[in-house]
């Protein structure tokens, strides 16, 4: 009695998982499935058809957008990773230090921001700073790059302290031992060893400065439109079928590179 | 000795390279909550920047100081804005427990595989979050519609004559915000019941013991600090989430980070949209120091 009941709630728990897996997919399954839809009403089926992509490539406002993204998706997200780096070594390595609790929280803080509040408070400093110093002159991609920068590099910093502890420090206190400089043994020996971390931290920041629209909105000027800021618009006014193949680009792209740096993690584990 | 300069020297080295990331944090995290909350103590004018500067240089050169508490009476006094602070916390609290109801299950189940089915089970939990959150959002859209894929499968089979209005209401936004945020419930719980050993508890039960009780007595209390790092990674950026309400809510649907918006942009009174954002901060005060306590802990272990 005792293992069927058992097995009812295996069933039961199944259910619920299938139903969770079900609830992530379908959704995104219905954006790729109806880019390929010939009709423009998005949920009439009219017909296999590639009109939306071609509309896509001949849409000179998303292309541009989208250009100026991945501009300051790489850009910021470089910056960060260094700057998360340098924060989650002093974090693990450095002990006690005077402001060490201040830059924990500095660091922590940003991952839970509600996005609105930190994108209020970067445009009234640039505002302010502007009055001030006379810089930033104008809004645009450097203050998104500035701002998407400040909110990665917590993560990218999270990341790294995670991979930090739990390596073995034994390596560098022997290079260190053997006669090596801090900043030659940091280089050859902890940067190796952090890189997964690093690399890591660099997508994770790519990939949310690619995804912002909330503080992007606060910080950008006239004229420069990111992509995620295009796309808002657009869908604010309900479903386009061009969107969907966009989407579906950016879908296939994301699936593509998390995969394979999946398949390379477990490869690079196994060796 | 030599050993011990080393590492002073590399100390050293290190204290110059925490230098630029402490700097930037105070620029660009730190020092825009002071402005802000500088903001919120002015008066709202019609000018670019609209707020009166609070320290107005006299003739005389005396600095004089114009502080106004104004704006956050108008906030206490409005009970517009006492209403959308209230339905926010119930809606983030209300998403936390569904996602935590979705989520507790997966993350048992996935924490219970064989390690290679372990790893693609957990794969397919990540992969959404690295798509586009707004997109995410905007798939929903398509599904909701009246006219949309769900409706239509529903009156296609029979079950609904007229199709039901699942969009732009209060549902679709804790649809929105549990499909959004489920991944971030999943994988802390992940992390956390990976560690307990399933299989000791699985003896238990052997032995004789009830499974629900096994579940109730050892696994849920073990598991609580991933439920709570879990829930506060759903409760705190759900309070002030813009894009799920703006994309899926109806007008009638009460979050504060869309009536900070509509403020700052569409009334453009800087000065109460900051009141608005002082606010909000004092509301989330004490459940981020919770969580910078469970990311501290975990850091430490």
């Amino acid at each position: 009695m005792s293992a069927a009941s058992g097995k009812n709630r295996g069933v039961m728990l199944l259910s619920i998982v299938a139903f969770g897996y079900a609830f992530l997919y379908v959704p995104i399954l219905s954006v790729i499935v109806y880019s390929f839809n010939d009709s423009r009403l998005v949920t009439l089926w009219g017909g296999f058809s590639l009109r939306w992509y071609r509309s896509l490539l001949q849409d000179g406002d998303i292309l541009s957008a989208a250009l100026l993204s991945l501009q300051i998706a790489v850009i910021s997200a470089s910056i960060a990773t260094i700057l998360g780096t340098l924060a989650g070594l002093a974090l693990d390595r450095l002990g006690r230090f005077r402001g060490r609790t201040l830059l924990t929280g500095m660091i922590t803080s940003p991952l839970v921001m509600p996005e609105i509040i930190t994108g209020i408070s970067l445009l009234f400093l640039f505002i302010s700073l502007g009055q001030w110093i006379g810089w930033p002159a104008h809004r645009g991609a450097t203050t998104i790059t500035i701002a998407h920068i400040t909110f990665s590099m917590a993560y990218v910093a999270v990341v790294v302290r995670s991979r930090l502890g739990s390596l073995d420090q034994s390596l560098e206190e022997a290079a260190m031992d053997l006669g090596g400089r801090p900043f030659r043994v940091f280089f050859d020996i902890t940067v190796p060893m952090i890189a997964p971390a690093m690399i890591s931290g660099w997508l994770l920041a790519f990939t949310l400065s690619l995804d912002d629209v909330v503080i992007a909105s606060f910080v950008s000027g006239p004229g420069s439109t990111t992509l995620p800021m295009l796309i808002f618009s657009k869908v604010r006014l309900g479903v386009t079928p061009d969107i969907n193949a966009l989407a579906t680009v950016i879908i296939v792209l994301v699936s593509l590179g998390v995969i394979t740096a999946a398949w390379i993690t477990r490869r690079q584990d196994r060796h | 000795m030599s050993n011990s300069t080393r590492i002073d020297g590399r100390r050293q080295w290190m204290r110059w390279a925490v230098i630029t990331p402490y700097a930037w944090l105070l620029l660009f995290f730190l020092a825009p909550f002071f402005i802000i909350f500088k903001i919120s103590l002015a008066d709202p004018v019609v000018a670019l920047p609209p707020f009166t500067p609070l320290i107005d240089w006299a003739a005389s050169g005396w600095a004089r100081i114009q502080v106004t508490l104004d704006n956050y009476l108008f906030l206490f006094q409005d009970p517009y804005y006492v209403t959308i602070y209230l339905s926010s916390l119930k809606i983030a609290a209300l998403s936390t427990v569904l996602c935590l109801l979705l989520g507790y299950p997966m993350a048992y189940f996935i924490a219970r595989q064989p390690a290679h089915r372990r790893n693609l089970l957990l794969l397919a939990v990540i992969l959404p979050f690295w798509i586009s959150f707004l997109l995410r959002v905007y798939a929903w859209i398509g599904l909701l519609n009246t006219n949309g894929v769900i409706n239509n499968a529903l009156m296609g089979i029979g079950l609904i004559d007229q199709p039901l209005s699942l969009i732009y209401n209060d549902f679709a936004v804790y649809l929105g915000i549990v499909y959004s945020y489920l991944p971030f419930m999943i994988l802390p719980l992940y992390a956390n019941l990976e560690k307990l050993d399933l299989d000791l508890q699985d003896a238990a039960a052997d032995l004789g013991a009830r499974r629900w009780q096994v579940f109730v007595d050892i696994t849920l209390p073990l598991s609580l600090p991933g439920i709570i790092a879990g829930s506060l990674l759903v409760f705190i950026p759900a309070i002030g989430e813009y894009i799920i309400p703006a994309l899926l809510g109806g007008s009638d649907t009460l979050m504060i980070g869309r009536a900070l918006w509509d403020e700052f942009f569409i009334n453009r009174d800087w000065p109460v949209a900051s009141a608005v954002s002082v606010v909000l901060l004092l509301i989330l005060v004490i459940p981020m120091m919770w969580f910078q306590k469970v990311q501290g802990r975990q850091a430490e272990q």
